[in-house]
């Protein structure tokens, strides 16, 4: 279990203060695959670095299991580092050592003998499927390839818990898609807890159990991908699941947000429900996601006049579509 | 030509290794810690102290912002304290290696800092200590940057031996004086220069080589 308690990082600068993490209380269950989502700036990164104290929190208190990180001693907060392995966008190997080289480095630092120290690394690397590329060195591998090493590094100590701040977002979607599978396969096979930083919402639907939706150093809301999905409760959850939440772009109208979850299906139910409202509706944007395996899609379409919203709104009521009026200004009424 | 200016030659560029090499190495030893130590102190470094930063930092460009002739002199004390002598090649490798230091410690700081951070924070995530970053992250990760530092620092060694020759080192720029200037022998100063510059040649082109061969950031 890994919690934060009342956990704030201040970076001073020359002239500012940036509350990087304000005030975080966060518990993250063993065996949970738990994400962090928020736009760039938001304190991901900082909250991430503050679990392992890469970061120094400047107040509150981190726990790991039953050790207080924040007051442990520094021998014990390096052997709490090896219990905790950690992924990176940029993938951070070791340019100079090999692929087998950069695996048995965490091993070979805590004391594990070299013999021993190869036989695991070749483990690990059956594992992410880089058997063959043992001896090749990091500027000859694609990226993909990089963060498989990375992992396969990160859980060579076999730590409990696995930090992954950005870790696809380096990556085409196809490469995202195999990396995700093999850290949902790391938490299946080998139990690992995993926290996984993103700014994307596929990544945190493809394998997150949980999720928090930060901005402004704050955690604006927290709680299972699918209640997120369906209904955001915070700002920047309502900006995040927009189909178009990469651009940062939110229809400057009033709108109405449909969605389906996965009970009822997409297409029959608008045809309906123009066809028997006789009402026209301009359509804002459209998806679909697939969340844990269910096809979840969501339609935004332009508020109607006040006489016309209240047959849709009656129209889904009846046919038991969730949906929720989004107003410009701000306010939400959820169904 | 005769026999007698070729063995002097020989003997000569012989004296000039010794010195060079010897002021090299022995610079280096002494420089990789003071350069590491900067680097590590530094802020954000490794282990941040910024009172210990600043004096390395100021002995270091004090002792680089004396010209080496006038160091050279300074410090004839201290040199004959140590070899027991002023002059000759041993009495040279003394102030060769009080200039040289600063600067290989200047040149080991620059190669640590070429260490992408993120690589040494992934090191301190995976629960190195100090010593293992410095040993086993950073120095290795710099070594193709750290031997492009050598061959210059060799090459810069090279110029101030060949000045050390004006007061009473050994060595080529001991023979370019003594010939070429006090006996007006050019043809003997334009061979020392020549040897001078094939030398530099020689260990620049093979220092980057081997650099660049040793680098595995490289594609082949
Ligand atoms: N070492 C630092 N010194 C000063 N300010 C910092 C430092 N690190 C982060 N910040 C500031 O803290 C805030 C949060 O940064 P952080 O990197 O945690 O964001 P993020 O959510 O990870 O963003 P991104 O998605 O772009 O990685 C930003 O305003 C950033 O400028
Ligand atoms: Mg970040």
């Amino acid at each position: 279990m890994i919690r934060l308690v009342d956990v704030s990082k201040e970076f001073k600068t020359k002239d500012t203060k940036i509350k990087a993490a304000d005030r975080i209380d966060l518990e993250i269950k063993d065996g949970e695959i738990f994400g962090i989502i928020g736009f760039s700036g938001a304190g991901k990164s900082t909250l991430v670095r503050c679990i392992n104290l890469l970061e120094r929190p400047t107040e509150g208190k981190v726990y790991l299991d039953n050790l207080e990180l924040t007051s442990a001693s520094k021998k014990e907060l390096l052997k709490a580092r090896r219990n905790i392995g950690m992924i990176f966008q940029q993938f951070n190997l070791l340019e100079q050592k090999s692929v087998i080289e950069n695996i048995c480095y965490p091993l070979l630092i805590s004391g594990v003998r070299k013999k021993e120290a190869l036989t695991r690394a070749r483990q690990m690397l059956e594992l992410v499927e880089l058997t063959e590329k043992e001896n090749s060195y990091p500027s000859q591998l694609s990226g993909g390839q990089k963060q498989r090493v990375a992992i396969a590094r990160a859980l060579a100590t076999n730590p409990k818990y696995l930090l992954c701040d950005e870790a696809t977002s380096a990556l085409d979607p196809l490469t995202t898609r195999n990396i995700l599978e093999l850290l949902e396969t790391i938490n299946k096979k080998l139990g690992v807890t995993i926290v996984v930083i993103t700014h994307e919402l596929k990544v945190v639907e493809q394998i997150c159990d949980r999720v928090a939706v930060m901005s402004n150093g704050k955690i604006e809301e927290e709680g299972k991908v699918e209640e997120i999905f369906l209904s955001p409760k915070s700002e920047t959850g309502r900006k995040l699941v927009l189909p178009d939440s990469n651009t940062g772009a939110a229809p400057t109208r009033d709108y109405l947000r449909i969605v389906f979850d996965g009970q009822s299906s997409f297409e029959p139910v608008f045809a309906n429900l123009i066809s028997e409202l006789g009402i026209k509706l301009n359509i804002l944007g459209a998806n679909t996601e697939d969340i844990g395996g269910k096809a979840y899609g969501q339609l935004l379409i332009e508020r109607p006049d006040e006489s016309n919203v209240k047959k849709v709104r009656d129209y889904l009521d009846k046919t038991k579509v969730s949906f929720e009026e989004v107003f410009v200004s701000k306010e939400v009424i959820s169904a | 030509m005769n026999i007698k200016i070729i063995n002097l030659l020989i003997t000569g560029i012989g004296e000039t290794f010794y010195m060079v090499v010897a002021s090299t190495v022995i610079s280096y030893i002494l420089g990789i810690p003071l350069g590491v130590l900067v680097y590590a102190t530094d802020k954000n470094g490794i282990c941040q102290n910024s009172f210990v930063n600043r004096i390395v930092g100021l002995v270091i460009n004090l002792v680089r912002s004396v010209p080496f002739l006038i160091l050279l002199v300074a410090i004839l004390p201290f040199t004959r304290a140590i070899v027991g002598t002023t002059i000759g090649s041993s009495a040279s490798v003394v102030p060769l290696v009080v200039a040289a230091t600063p600067f290989v410690a200047r040149m080991v700081e620059a190669s640590l800092k070429e260490v992408d951070h993120g690589v040494v924070e992934a090191a301190q995530a995976m629960g190195s200590t100090g010593w293992q970053i410095i040993s086993k992250v950073l120095v290795p990760e710099a070594k193709p940057s750290l031997l492009v530092g050598m061959t210059i620092a060799f090459t810069t060694i090279l110029g101030y031996s060949a000045m050390a020759g004006f007061v009473g080192g050994g060595g080529l720029g001991a023979i370019a004086v003594n010939y070429g200037y006090y006996r007006y022998q050019t043809k003997v100063m334009l061979i020392t220069v020549a040897l001078l510059v094939l030398i530099v040649q020689i260990f620049q082109e093979g220092g980057l080589k081997l650099a660049s061969y040793i680098d595995k950031r490289i594609k082949r």
